[in-house]
C-alpha cells in the first residue's frame, strides 16, 4: 500500500488577513485574533492524497509544523480522511524561515519513515514562498515536480503529472519516492463531513519537538535560518485621492466622467 | 582599518522560450550590472539550451561579462535535476555573491533546488534589490501592510526571485562583448525525472504584462455570480482581467491572472481595483500605473490610500451600473 504525507501548514484565515498589520515600531505582527486554517492551497494537497486513496488504496499521514493551536488544522485534516497526524511544535522552531522550515519538516518525514508520494500545496497563503516543498524534496534527495495540476498516471513505480508552465504545461515522468506540489486547478476539495469528525475522535495526533526529531536547536528555528528580516518600511502612497461621492448613478457617472477626460475611451 | 573585501560574482539564470531571451532576464542582468558596479566584480549568465546561437548577444548588451551556456539536445528543455546540478557545481567553483532569478514557473522552481543544495536562504518575488553599507544585499519584499528586508547575512549566494517588470528593462549597448563558456554535463545525469512534453499555447486576450487598461478584482466580488460582473466591466473597456490571490483561491480566477507578489508584474496606463482591499501582496504588482481607481465598500479599506480615484460601494451592485454608465457614455 501506497504511503502517502501531506505537509499542512496553519495560517492566518486569508479572509481577514487585512487586519493583520506589522507594528511599525515593534515590527512584530499585530494579529488581531485571527483564528488560524489550513491553507487553502493544502487543501487541494489532502484532496489529491484521498483521491489517490480511494483508487489506489493508501495510508495518508498528515505533518504540520505551528504552535500547538495548528494541531486543530492537523485534525481537520483528520476528519476529511487522513489517518494519522503529527504536529512539530517546539519553542526552538520559531521564527523559522522556509529553509529551516523545510529542513524540519524533512527531519519529520525522515522519522515518519516510509513514503511513496509526498503533496504539499504549492504555497503558503501568509508567506506565499512556494520553497517549503521543493526544498523539503532537496532534503531527502528524492524528485519534485511543482505547480501539478493533474495526475495523468498513478499506480506504478513511475507516475505522470502535468504540471502548470506559463500558457501551457510540461508533462513529466517521475519514480517514486517523490514531492509534489499543487495548485488549485489539481481538485475540488471535499468539505467535512459529520461521520468524519466522529471518526477523526479516534485517530491520534502526536507532538514531536527537537529532542523527538533529533535535532539541534542551531539547525532549526530563527537559529537555523539563512535569512532575517533586517528593516520593516511602510509605503507611502504619492497619490492625491479623491473619494467619489453621490448616489450610485452620480458615483457611475462623475467615474467614467473623470477616466474619459484621461483619455482612457 | 579597511578590510579588503572581494566579491565573487553577481549571478543571472537567464531563459529563453524558443530562442527568445525572457524579457525578466534581461531585467535582471541590468539590475545584476548595477549590483556589480557597486561591488566591483563581473556579471555571471547561465543560459540553458540547444543552439540558441545569435539571442546571446543580447545577454552581454544587457550588461553580462561572461556567459556560460548550455548547448546540449539534453539541455534543450528544462530538465530539473540535470539543471540543478549543473548550476549547483558551477556555483560551488564560481562562488556567486548574489544569484538572481526570474518569478517564472521554471525559475520558482529551480531556484529552492539550488538554494537547499548551496545551503544559503531564497527571498520570494523582491520588489527591489539595494545593497546597504555592509554590502549585504537587501531584498526588499512586501509584507502585511509595509515592506520587509530580508538579508541573508551569512551565507552566499544571496539569492531572490523577482518577477517580469520589477526592473526596467536595461539600455541595451550593443559593442559590449564577453566571454561565452560551454557547460557540461554532469557525469552522472538522473533518471528520475523526465520532462516528457512541453505545451505553450498563445496566450489568450490582453495579456496583462502590456494590457494599457487593467481590472483587477478580489474577494468583495463575493461569488462567481459577482465576479462575471467585475469580468463584464473588464470586457466593456477591452481591458485585462487580473485578481488578487483570495480571488485565485476561491476559485473565480486561473493562477495565470494573479498580480501581485508571488503572481504578475503589471505597469497599466489605467488601473482599477474591483472589490479588493488593497492588501500590499497584491499592490506591489502594480507598477507605475498612471490612473489608479478602488471600487470597495468599506471605506476604511486601506485600497482608498493608494488610489487617484475611489468608490465606497458594494462592487457588486456598482459595477453593473458603471458598466451601463460607460456604455451610454460611449453612445455619446
Amino acid at each position: 500500500m501506497l504511503n502517502i504525507v501531506v505537509c499542512a501548514k496553519a495560517v492566518p484565515d486569508p479572509k481577514e488577513t487585512s487586519n493583520i498589520r506589522i507594528d511599525p515600531v515593534t515590527k512584530t505582527l499585530r494579529r488581531f485574533d485571527i483564528p488560524l486554517v489550513l491553507n487553502p492551497l493544502d487543501k487541494n494537497a489532502l484532496e489529491g492524497a484521498l483521491e489517490v486513496k480511494e483508487q489506489l488504496g493508501a495510508h495518508i499521514t498528515i505533518l504540520s509544523m505551528g504552535p500547538s493551536e495548528a494541531g486543530n488544522i492537523v485534525k481537520e485534516c483528520l476528519a476529511l480522511g487522513a489517518d494519522q497526524g503529527f504536529l512539530l511544535s517546539d519553542q526552538a522552531f520559531a521564527g523559522a524561515d522556509a529553509y529551516a522550515t523545510a529542513y524540519t519538516l524533512a527531519k519529520g518525514i525522515e522519522k515518519i519513515g516510509s513514503y511513496d508520494v509526498i503533496f504539499c500545496g504549492m504555497a503558503s497563503s501568509d508567506g506565499s514562498t512556494e520553497w517549503v516543498g521543493p526544498e523539503i524534496g532537496t532534503f531527502l534527495n528524492i524528485p519534485v515536480v511543482t505547480m501539478v495540476k493533474e495526475i495523468v498516471e498513478c499506480g506504478g513505480e513511475w507516475w505522470k503529472v502535468k504540471a502548470s508552465l506559463e500558457n501551457g504545461y510540461r508533462l513529466m515522468q517521475v519514480k517514486l519516492p517523490a514531492l509534489f506540489t499543487v495548485t488549485r486547478e489539481l481538485n475540488t476539495p471535499r468539505i467535512l463531513s459529520f461521520s468524519g469528525i466522529t471518526k477523526a475522535r479516534k485517530k491520534e495526533i502526536s507532538q514531536w519537538g527537537i529532542n523527538e526529531l533529533g535535532v539541534s536547536g542551531e539547525s532549526v528555528g530563527l537559529k537555523g535560518s539563512p535569512t532575517t528580516v533586517s528593516e520593516f518600511g511602510s509605503k507611502e502612497s504619492k497619490r492625491e485621492v479623491e473619494i467619489i461621492s453621490g448616489t450610485r448613478q452620480e458615483k457611475a457617472e462623475r467615474l467614467v466622467q473623470r477616466l474619459a477626460d484621461k483619455g482612457v475611451f | 582599518m579597511e578590510s579588503e573585501n572581494t566579491y565573487g560574482p553577481v549571478w543571472v539564470i537567464a531563459e529563453h522560450i524558443e530562442g527568445r531571451i525572457l524579457a525578466v532576464s534581461l531585467q535582471l542582468i541590468g539590475k545584476a550590472r548595477k549590483l556589480a558596479v557597486e561591488l566591483e566584480t563581473s556579471v555571471e549568465v547561465v543560459l540553458f539550451g540547444h543552439n540558441i546561437g545569435e539571442q546571446t548577444q543580447q545577454l552581454f548588451a544587457a550588461g553580462a561579462d561572461t556567459l556560460y551556456l548550455g548547448n546540449a539536445p539534453e539541455l534543450a528543455f528544462y530538465q530539473p535535476e540535470v539543471y540543478t546540478e549543473i548550476v549547483v557545481n558551477l556555483a560551488s567553483e564560481r562562488q556567486p555573491e548574489i544569484m538572481l532569478i526570474g518569478s517564472t514557473s521554471v525559475g520558482r522552481e529551480l531556484a529552492p533546488f539550488v538554494a537547499a543544495r548551496l545551503n544559503t536562504g531564497l527571498t520570494a518575488h523582491c520588489i527591489d534589490l539595494v545593497l546597504n553599507q555592509k554590502k549585504i544585499l537587501e531584498q526588499i519584499v512586501p509584507a502585511y501592510g509595509g515592506l520587509l528586508s530580508i538579508i541573508c547575512p551569512q551565507r552566499r549566494p544571496q539569492m531572490a526571485t523577482i518577477a517580469r517588470g520589477v526592473f526596467p528593462e536595461p539600455e541595451m549597448d550593443e559593442n559590449r562583448t564577453g566571454e561565452i563558456l560551454t557547460l557540461d554535463l554532469p557525469d552522472q545525469i538522473s533518471n528520475r525525472i523526465r520532462t516528457l512534453e512541453v505545451i505553450r499555447e498563445k496566450p489568450q486576450g490582453v495579456p496583462l504584462e502590456s494590457a494599457p487598461v487593467v481590472v483587477a478584482g478580489g474577494a468583495g466580488a463575493g461569488d462567481l455570480d459577482g465576479w462575471r460582473k467585475i469580468a463584464d466591466l473588464a470586457k466593456e473597456l477591452n481591458a485585462a482581467l487580473g485578481a488578487t490571490r483570495p480571488a485565485v483561491d476561491e476559485g473565480w480566477a486561473q493562477l495565470e491572472t494573479m498580480i501581485g507578489q508571488s503572481g504578475k508584474t503589471v505597469s497599466p496606463e489605467v488601473y482599477i481595483g474591483v472589490g479588493l482591499s488593497g492588501e500590499q501582496q497584491h499592490m506591489v504588482g502594480i507598477i507605475g500605473a498612471q490612473v489608479m481607481v478602488a471600487i470597495n465598500n468599506d471605506a476604511k479599506s486601506p485600497v482608498f490610500e493608494q488610489v487617484d480615484y475611489g468608490i465606497v460601494d458594494d462592487c457588486r451592485e456598482f459595477v453593473p451600473v458603471l458598466i451601463e454608465k460607460i456604455k451610454e457614455y460611449q453612445k455619446r
